[in-house]
């Protein structure tokens, strides 16, 4: 399908805000991705992926702001006829046409001469590797070759942008990965603009060129995978994506320095603190544990812990540590010839300039998995 | 289970089929009697009074018709009774809930009751007798069949596929006649076959209605039977019983033949 190589379409998101009723599903968002990025929304359930998804499909009408698909504002365009391809996480085949009889039928629509269409949908089959099954009906596939049809579907007729709503929700792990990689190569060779909305940030980060982190309506922050892990601008977006320690507690300035309590100890980080309390976010790799009675290091940063659980991981391992004020440290390290023992003291040890000093937005494992309004 | 018990159950099973089914099959035999007579069992054998069916031309007209008023019965109501279904599915809960209970109030108020309202009205504006009159009255008691056996269908129709038509492309009305369509046809087909067989079958409302120039076959069934009771009514009613047998089941056949899903 070399010919059909483009020349995806940016999609522009301005200021856009839907509200139900006296909710607010979306918050004056704004959006940039770029002709034939790969750019997944990713957030807890209930943050708004899909009503921003469906405002850009036009399945949703917005309460303000504007949208523009290439250069054209589709404010007053019908879904039909937006040319924007859809998967949505449960396939939506038509039970009544056979996987070529749904391929054909969005051609059908655009009035493609026969040939042309047979051209385009063996195309498409051989896209997502099932030209075998082209006369089945999707009730004969499994849940992955129907996500596969659904996929095919979706951008036989050429549209310059894409959109999937957590399309692999649905299957399980191992199907989910090699699906993944299928995503990834298919967005390589046809060069369309792809949005894809999910939750789980393991995904995010295996397929997106950049991630929009969305939370209560918002987009707390938009970059790269590493931009997002390594340089988070809120706890939120912190502590999705990734796994980390956040310390909170008391704070003072000390010099360029904000130093923060926790227990009887103060660890401190880079950079002055604004409004309200403060939070220190560390990734566990960028930590190391030593015993009680290792030589204190006046450069790094120390808190004192006791070893809640210690996971072995293949390539390490992964320890929890139990802080004096009851929060959680998470370290991981390479396996040593002394392994940690369950309940034994330790010190977690960091670099100062390894930690990241963040407003505290109270925002919590459990607001993450979208259970906490 | 023992041996008796099982041959218990199934003698009782049994009993109840043949009480369902045998007011409707002594009409068989009778059909075929020689006299004129509707005594059962019925003496020897003839086919005089299927041929009196087809000559005298009482029956005939009536049997054509109760087929008119079915045939145009069955398509109003379809249309109408489609429309209202795929209205009330796309209703919030509460409205729908009621405006569906008005719909259905024709099945559930007593026919003799119905008979009496339309009569009253159709004394006054000349409907009584006429095709349009027959229709109007059939209808009304049609549309609820064809309301339930659509709105079965939508109820298990994935409103979702109608968002995903719009993305590749289809217009709403394009969506309803390739999408919503063929995947609620069984429903609407049964429907239509239940349509037809509730005007074909109807016998209150019509012997109200009914004048010299157009009287439907139930009605001169009814007449017959008062005036002369001669065994053509059994032949009558042995082939009604054969074709709404064989439309019932087709109808129930789509209905619950379950679409590739
Ligand atoms: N039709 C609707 N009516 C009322 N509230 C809605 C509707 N659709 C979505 N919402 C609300 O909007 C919020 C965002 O929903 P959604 O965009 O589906 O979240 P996500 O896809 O991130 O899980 C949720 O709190 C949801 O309950
Ligand atoms: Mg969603």
């Amino acid at each position: 399908m070399a010919e059909t190589r483009h020349r995806g379409a940016a999609v522009d998101i301005r200021a856009v805000t839907k509200t139900y009723g006296s909710f607010t599903a979306l918050d004056d968002v704004s959006l940039r991705v770029e002709p034939g990025q790969f750019m997944t929304f990713l957030g807890p359930s209930g943050s708004g992926k899909t009503t921003t998804l469906n405002v850009i499909a036009g399945f949703t009408d917005l309460t303000r702001g504007e949208i523009l698909i290439g250069d054209r504002s589709v404010g007053g365009l019908p879904a039909h006829k937006r040319n924007v391809g859809v998967v949505f996480q449960h396939y939506a085949l038509f039970p009544h046409m056979t996987v070529t009889g749904n391929l054909a039928y969005p051609l059908k629509l655009r009035r493609v001469a026969a040939a042309e269409r047979d051209r385009r949908v063996a195309a498409a089959l051989d896209m997502v590797r099932l030209t075998d099954f082209a006369h089945r009906y999707p009730s004969e596939l499994s849940g992955g070759q129907q996500q596969r049809v659904a996929l095919a579907r979706a951008m036989v007729f050429d549209p310059p942008l894409l959109l999937m709503d957590e399309p692999l929700g649905a299957l399980d792990k191992k199907l989910r990965e090699w699906l993944q990689l299928e995503i990834k190569r298919i967005h390589r060779e046809l060069g369309t603009t792809f949005v894809y909305v999910t939750h789980d940030q393991e995904e995010a980060l295996a397929l997106s060129d950049r991630i929009a982190v969305f939370n209560k309506g918002r987009i707390e922050q938009v970059g790269s995978g590493s931009d997002l892990y390594d340089r988070p601008q809120t706890l939120f977006v912190g502590r999705f994506i990734g796994e980390s320690t956040v310390l909170t507690g008391a704070h003072e300035t000390r010099g360029q320095e904000t130093a923060i309590r926790v227990g009887d100890e103060w660890v401190a980080a880079p950079g002055l603190a604004g409004e309200g309390r403060q939070a220190l976010l560390v990734r566990p790799e960028k930590i190391t544990l030593v015993r009680e009675d290792a030589a204190a290091d006046p450069a790094l940063n120390q808190l004192s812990g006791r070893v809640g659980e210690a996971i072995y991981l293949g390539s390490g391992v992964k320890y929890e540590v139990t802080l004096a004020d009851g929060s959680r440290g998470v370290v991981r390290m390479a396996l040593t010839d002394r392994p940690f023992a369950l309940g034994e003291p330790v010190r977690m040890r960091w670099r100062k300039e390894d930690a990241r000093l963040l407003p505290d937005d109270g925002s919590s494992l459990a607001a993450q998995s979208g259970e906490e309004p | 289970m023992n041996l008796f018990t099982r041959l218990s159950i199934w003698l009782f099973c049994a009993a109840v089929a043949v009480w369902l089914v045998a007011p409707t099959l002594v009409i068989v035999p009778i059909s075929f009697a020689q006299k004129k007579s509707l005594a059962f069992p019925p003496d020897g054998f003839s086919l005089q009074w299927y041929a009196n069916l087809f000559q005298n031309p009482e029956w005939s007209r009536s049997i054509i018709s109760s087929l008119k008023v079915a045939v145009i019965v069955a398509a109003v109501a379809t249309i109408i009774g489609t429309v209202a279904a795929l209205g009330l599915e796309r209703m919030k809960a509460r409205p729908a809930g009621l405006v569906r209970a008005i719909l259905i109030t024709p099945m559930i108020v007593p026919g003799v009751v119905m008979a009496i309202g339309i009569y009253a009205v159709y004394l006054d504006h000349q409907l009584v007798g006429t095709l349009t009159g027959y229709v109007l009255a059939h209808s009304m008691l049609a549309i609820p069949f064809v309301v339930i056996a659509v709105g079965a269908s939508l109820s298990v129709f994935d409103a979702r596929l109608e968002t995903a038509a719009a993305s590749l492309g289809a217009s709403r009305l394009a969506t309803f006649f390739t999408i919503t369509l063929p995947l609620i046809a069984p429903g609407i087909l049964s429907g239509l076959l239940f349509a037809f067989v509730t005007s074909f079958d109807e016998v209150i409302v019509a012997l109200f209605i009914n004048s010299p120039a157009m009287k439907t076959l139930p009605v001169q069934i009814y007449a017959s039977m008062t005036r002369d009771s001669d065994p053509t009514v059994a032949a009558v009613g042995t082939l009604m019983f054969a074709a709404t047998t064989i439309i019932i089941a087709a109808g129930l056949w789509f209905g619950t033949r379950r679409r590739r899903s």
